[in-house]
């Protein structure tokens, strides 16, 4: 590790100018400013090393919009989630609500998860089997506000209405094992709502859900962004969903923002060699010919991730740089930006000469400077090649 | 690989003889849970024929009956499950002579099932975390089929062979030491497909083969299975709630609703002219990758619970075309009167009786010109 610190310092300092997320005017609702997470390892291979989890995110989450973050398991996304939530403080770091550094005392504490709200994946195992929703409810109305009974009786009827499970009655005094899966996933963003949050953080909240049902949740955190001026982070692996639901698509690998922009923009200009592979693996049912995976392998050890570009080994566009120099983000629309050699400019020949562990150059005895700037042209929009 | 060769030689036959040889035809299947008054129906019904290459889709929504209908056609299924009508045929060729012998899979006794499970019909389990043998090392688990159906073989050809299956689904030799905990998810499922393929069975049967795992991983396995399917020209069942996945995949798709099969047709077709209101909200709940983003509102409602099962059609509850017949009458699995084609649909929307609503009428291909294989389109390999 210690011989690629170096790199990875200047790219920190490079990085955290750079902070993803929806851009709207004003101070967002929830912004990260730096956030790393390192995770020790206590035991086993890597003892005394760390998981690096997440590395320099900033992000920012303004009123009434939707982040989506993306990525594949180890990626990091719930991590960054929880590191918003202050379930797990971070390394290094900050997190403002509303522009203010959130303070250590109690206090303070309280006032932020009032504020902020996670929503987990698994609404299975996310509600008290042995309550009833009423319970779930009331709970957080008890520790949170100073209303009577007769009033978090109203409160709690208006938010069963707020997430469409009409009429309350009904399903009041019902425990999680007499609802179904959608209607769990709705209590548990009923809940997250009691006390009138800021921020709603949604940790896969659909994955579990059978596909009927997922379309009415997401529709659900589309009604609420809008009624309720809600600042949204939807973290999930499917691409399809965050492009449906997400005005900005943030797309995470083994810890790193890779890309990020318009939602629309990821799914049909991305620019990033990692997205368009997620994008070449999902399932597309309208696609004409043959899908071709653009990549292979499994992400890193996030323990000793590999040095350079964490996505060089699986990269089919892998270049000589992008084993030894940290990519730094590179604007490469409005409001869009790459961490991507391909789009830098100034490059020297040898530091485009394609990296000799790539797929296709295994094997391969010589490869012509056309082939190489094919190559960067192929990345897509942007690209500056010389 | 000598055997490939082989096994190249053997699809090619396949597909061009036998290419609507059914392999597997179920007809009147029901399955019961419980018995007497209590009892309730998972699946009802249902029909399907599985040809010899072809991959077969059973989608649905959870509780849809889709897995006790593959548990129920393989004899796995177990108890309070009753399987109370219907019949089973597997038609089994012999690799030497090509002589099919068909056996009624419900009717065989104990003795003859162990002949054809796993030597002819294996199955794929959703969960290989669950479904593999947590203290047994992948060699021993990968040969102990070996040792039971292939009691001549050496343990010297047992490895051999063991190792020539993992070299087939992408993993390393040296993994044949390992322990399932000591593999990635990916991994794992791959040894699940090496176990089901060891025998070289005519069918092979997929429970939500890849539902835990990552959308790359996901892909490179299926990837990897149909090219398998392709040189060893096994039938795929493949069960998932993922439509958008079935369509790329899948040569044909039923749509089960309920424990019934409400509608079954070429994948290209169920894609782009559904004929069942189920089978186009389902295909509407899908966020598309392309195009405007437009509000969905994919099915109102939940999936019935199979105690209470609507009368009439059971999807009419939450059926935006209900009419007045749909909730008393059940509509027969029919093919759509303007259909030539082999597509059914369990609606009364398409018995001619009254013009079906545009989006329930689509036709496919558009210019009805026949040309290649219409599912041909979207297989992800071919």
């Amino acid at each position: 590790m210690t011989d690629s610190t170096e790199p990875t310092e200047t790219g920190r300092r490079a990085r955290s100018r750079v902070v993803h997320g929806p851009k709207r005017p004003g101070t967002p609702a929830l912004e990260a400013r730096g956030l790393v997470k390192h995770f020790p390892v206590r035991s086993g291979i890597g003892r005394g090393q760390a998981v690096h989890a997440v590395e320099d995110i900033s992000i920012a989450l303004p009123a009434g919009t939707v982040t989506a973050v993306v990525g594949e398991s180890g990626s990091g996304k719930s991590t960054l989630a929880r590191l918003l939530t202050g379930l797990i403080k971070p390394t290094a770091g900050e997190v403002l609500l509303d522009g203010e550094r959130v303070g250590t005392s109690a206090r303070e504490r309280r006032k932020y998860t009032n504020s902020v709200h996670l929503v987990l994946q698994d609404p299975f195992s996310s509600l008290n089997a042995v309550h009833t929703v009423r319970y779930h409810l009331e709970r957080p109305l008890k520790l949170h506000t100073k209303l009577n009974r007769a009033q978090r009786l109203q409160r709690i009827q208006e938010l069963l209405e707020r997430v469409s499970l009409t009429p309350a009655t009904t399903y009041i005094d019902k425990y999680p094992h007499e609802l179904s899966g959608g209607q769990r996933q709705r209590i548990a963003i009923a809940r997250g709502l009691a006390v009138g949050p800021r921020v709603l953080l949604a940790d896969e909240p659909v994955s579990m859900l059978d596909v009927s049902i997922r379309l009415g949740v997401l529709n659900l955190m589309d009604d609420l962004r809008r009624d309720e001026n809600l600042a949204t982070m939807y973290v999930t692996h499917d691409i399809a969903s965050a492009r449906y639901l997400a005005d900005c698509i943030v797309v995470m690998y083994a810890g790193q923002v890779v890309e990020s922009g318009p939602a629309e923009k990821i799914t049909d200009e991305p620019t990033h060699p990692y997205t368009q592979l997620l994008l070449s693996a999902a399932p597309d049912p309208a696609r004409e010919e043959t899908p071709v995976l653009k990549g292979s392998g499994a992400p890193p050890s996030l323990v000793t991730p590999p040095p350079g570009c964490r996505f060089h080994p699986r990269c089919p566009m892998a270049m000589k740089v992008c084993t030894q120099r940290v990519p730094e983000p590179l604007a490469v629309g409005a409001d869009h930006v790459s961490a991507c050699w391909l789009h830098a400019s100034g490059l020297s020949a040898e530091e485009r000469q394609p990296w000799p562990g790539r797929a296709d150059q295994v094997g391969a005895l010589a490869v012509g400077a056309a082939a190489v700037s094919g190559v960067a042209g192929a990345a897509g929009a942007g690209a500056e090649t010389k | 690989m000598t055997f490939a060769v082989n096994g190249q030689a053997f699809s090619n036959s396949a597909r061009s003889a036998l290419s609507n040889d059914p392999v597997l035809e179920v007809s009147g299947l029901c399955v019961d849970y419980g018995l007497g008054k209590d009892a309730v129906r998972a699946v009802t019904d249902a029909n399907l024929t599985l040809r010899r290459g072809e991959v077969l889709g059973i989608a649905g929504e959870s509780g849809s009956g889709k897995s006790t209908l593959a548990y129920a056609l393989t004899r796995l299924l177990r108890a309070p499950g009753v399987i109370t009508g219907g019949d089973v045929l597997f038609h089994s060729r012999s690799v030497e002579t090509g002589e099919i012998t068909t056996v009624d899979l419900l009717a065989a006794d104990a003795h003859e099932l162990r002949q054809y499970r796993w030597a002819e019909i294996a199955v794929v389990f959703q969960s290989a975390m669950h479904a593999l043998n947590p203290v047994a090392r992948v060699e021993n688990q990968l040969t102990d089929v070996l040792r039971v159906h292939r009691p001549d073989m050496s343990a010297a050809q047992r490895r051999e062979r063991a190792v020539e299956m993992l070299n087939m689904v992408g993993i390393n030799a040296d993994r044949l030491r390992s322990y399932p905990h000591e593999l990635s998810g990916g991994m794992r499922q791959r040894v699940m497909i090496a176990m089901a393929l060891v025998l070289r069975p005519q069918v092979v049967i997929m429970d939500e083969p890849t539902t835990a795992l990552d959308v790359v991983t996901q892909r490179e396995i299926l990837e990897e299975l149909m090219t398998l399917r392709d040189t060893l020209g096994f039938a795929v069942v493949f069960i998932t709630h993922d439509l958008s996945l079935l369509i790329e995949l899948a040569d044909s798709i039923a749509i089960m609703y309920a424990g019934r099969i409400v509608e079954q047709a070429p994948a290209a077709e169920l894609f782009h002219a559904p004929r069942h209101p189920y089978s186009l909200g389902l295909l509407s709940s899908f966020p598309s990758l392309h195009g405007e983003r437009v509000r969905m509102e994919g099915i109102p409602g939940a999936p019935p619970s199979l105690s209470s099962i609507p009368s009439g059609c059971t999807f009419h509850p939450r059926c935006r075309y209900a009419m007045d017949r749909c909730t008393t009458q059940e509509p027969p699995l029919a093919r759509p009167t303007d259909e030539g084609g082999g597509r059914v649909a369990a609606c009364w929307l398409q018995d001619g009786r009254q013009a079906p609503p545009p989006e329930l009428a689509r036709k496919f291909p558009p210019a009805a010109v026949s040309g290649p294989s219409a599912s041909d389109l979207s297989r992800s390999t071919s």
